[in-house]
């Protein structure tokens, strides 16, 4: 493994994330903070929501800011690199296995996730406060969690970014990423299904149900939420799945 | 010193060639609506065997379409072959790929420039990913770009670069961790004739170097300028194999008149293989000859002659000189620009 080239594109990833820092933050933090600022502060304080909905709230938005960072970061770049102008070609052509290339993205995807979720909390707080309540007594859970659920953001994003061509983008957000957040049990907990047998069942194949519902465990656990272990097997399951997917996506694509 | 090889190389496409790959196959019918028929099946090269030595310029001229992109591709490690193989020192391309792309620089057709960095970051950037350390990166990285005449836009992002500075630049790029071996995949297409020859000056000075050089090209008068030796290839298979001048003097005779006459006429080609320094003669179309002669200008008075005793016009004479093109002609029956 060459690590001093693997380095050097995490080098050149980062360098482009900082060229485009300011419109990467509005793009990632803008709406998840609007749908705080109403949902848990409008509609809080004018009576339609309960209090402690801000703090069952907060988990939900740090869980979709991380997917949407994480499969942005990764999926939009490789669908540019791959289209017509083959922008990858230098980095296919570093002396490292290519497959690695694909994980380079990935690693830099998993950072930029985490990154959005440690920032949407004390975001979050701010605006929301006071009244959230929040702990964080099992901060390793809580860091595993959160590790898997940027992982499987950055991975998802590989998976997309070689699967999706620059023609569908649209579609990607519209059939894939919305669905997956408004049954992805992120503006309520997955107990609240429990009238919707049939479905409380189907979302299980929705990964994001089990990055919303393992955040909430380990930072909001006052209210109900899937158990630990169920949480860690499913996101485990998902990063492989999605990552085995990528990169067998991203090989097919880089090799003709 | 590297040397390259390749043995029976077979390369059949069942999606679309890459990049620029596979212009002359008719690919459209691959992408056409969801029908339940099979994938199209394109074969791009049919047993290609090559062998260049170290030091060498090497070219593989021929039409679009005739595999030259596949067997570039095939030799970076970018397109896995269907069947055969391919060396570059002593490394299987396939097999080996990491230590194989350590010895490559590779221009491909279009420019593949990373656009969301400037033209210094690219150079920088892709010494970083070949190991370079950052003092290194930078001296050349400058010296490159004083080369090549981009120095005052080092520092601009490529996306507004024309299309013969992103050529310059992508060349720039595939010499920055000094390959041993260069791939140039049409290199001179869309350059002003200037830096045309920048670029020649460029390649031979890196050959002298040692470098080992392959180009692909269909323009003969690089061919003839560059290449030590070259291979002319036509639907994947190597027609003709040898230094410039030995090719050109296998035309028959070396000029070659194309005529035209008003109508066809058999008989009259009997006649015009009887004259005095002509070597073949053949029908071209229904009412045309090519005639492969020793000479040009001086037959034109002949063929006239012979023509009006036939009742027959010659309506229109092309003289070419020994060329490589005229070879391409011989061989296949086709102009390279076809």
């Amino acid at each position: 493994m060459n690590w001093k080239c693997f380095l050097a594109m995490l080098a050149r990833d980062a360098h482009v994330a900082r060229r485009n820092f300011f419109p990467l933050l509005l793009q990632t933090f803008l709406q998840p903070l609007m749908f705080v600022f109403i949902f848990g502060r409008v509609m809080v304080r004018s009576g339609y929501m309960p209090e402690a909905y801000k703090s069952l709230l907060l988990p939900g938005i740090m869980a979709i800011s991380m997917v949407f960072t994480g499969v942005w970061a990764v999926a939009m770049p490789l669908i540019a690199e791959f289209q017509f102008t083959r922008e990858i070609e230098d980095r296919l052509l570093a002396p490292m296995e290519i497959s690695w290339v694909a994980i380079e993205k990935v690693f830099a995807g998993t950072l930029q996730a985490l990154i959005a979720g440690l920032v949407v909390i004390p975001a979050a707080w701010l605006i929301l406060r006071p009244g959230v309540v929040f702990s964080l007594r099992t901060p390793v859970s809580f860091a595993c969690v959160t590790v898997l659920v940027a992982l499987f953001a950055a991975c998802g994003g590989l998976a997309l970014g070689c699967s999706v061509d620059q023609t569908h983008i649209g579609l990607m957000f519209s059939m894939v990423l919305t669905p997956m957040i408004f049954f992805g049990c992120t503006y309520y907990p997955w107990s609240a299904l429990n009238n919707f047998p049939v479905l409380q069942k189907v979302v299980l194949i929705n990964p994001l149900v089990y990055a919303s519902e393992g955040l909430r465990g380990t930072l909001v656990p006052q209210f109900p939420h899937l158990s630990l272990v169920a949480v860690l097997i499913g996101l485990t399951l998902f990063d492989v799945l999605l990552l085995a997917t990528g990169l067998r996506q991203f090989r097919r694509k880089a090799v003709s | 010193m590297v040397g390259l090889r390749t043995r029976d190389l077979r390369k059949v496409y069942t999606s679309s060639p890459p990049f620029a790959a596979g212009g002359g196959f008719g690919v459209a019918a691959a992408r056409g609506k969801r029908t339940r028929q099979p994938k199209p099946e394109i074969v791009a090269l049919e047993g290609l065997t090559l062998e260049i030595s170290p030091g060498e310029v090497f070219g593989l001229l021929g039409p679009n379409g005739a595999g030259k992109t596949t067997t570039v591709g095939i030799l970076t490690t970018r397109v896995r072959p269907t069947a055969g193989q391919a060396w570059l020192g002593e490394h299987d391309v396939w097999k080996e790929q990491v230590a194989a792309k350590r010895l490559i620089g590779v221009v491909a057709q279009r420019p593949n420039l990373d656009f969301s960095l400037t033209a210094r970051e690219i150079l920088l950037f892709h010494g970083g990913y070949f190991g370079l350390d950052s003092g290194q990166r930078a001296k050349r990285a400058d010296n490159l770009l004083e080369r090549f005449k981009l120095r005052d836009r080092a520092h601009q992002l490529v996306r507004g670069f024309s299309g013969g500075m992103m050529q310059r630049l992508s060349i720039a790029r595939a010499m920055m961790h000094d390959p041993q071996v260069l791939f140039l995949d049409e290199p001179s297409a869309g350059l002003d004739p200037q830096t045309r020859l920048l670029l020649w000056e460029i390649i031979r000075e890196y050959n002298q170097s040692g470098k080992t050089i392959l180009l692909t090209t269909h323009n003969m008068e690089e061919a003839d300028a560059l290449c030590h030796r070259l291979v002319i290839i036509d639907h994947g298979r190597s027609i003709a194999l040898g230094t410039p001048g030995e090719l050109k003097s296998s035309v028959p005779g070396g000029f070659l008149l194309r005529l035209r006459f008003s109508q066809q006429c058999p008989g009259l080609l009997e006649q015009l293989r009887c004259l005095a320094g002509v070597r073949e003669v053949r029908l071209n179309d229904h009412s045309g000859a090519d005639l492969y002669a020793d000479r040009g200008g001086s037959l034109i008075g002949e063929i006239a002659a012979l023509a009006s005793a036939a009742n027959l016009d010659l309506q229109d004479v092309n003289i070419s000189e020994p060329s490589l093109e005229n070879l391409f002609l011989h061989h296949t029956g086709r102009s390279l620009r076809e």
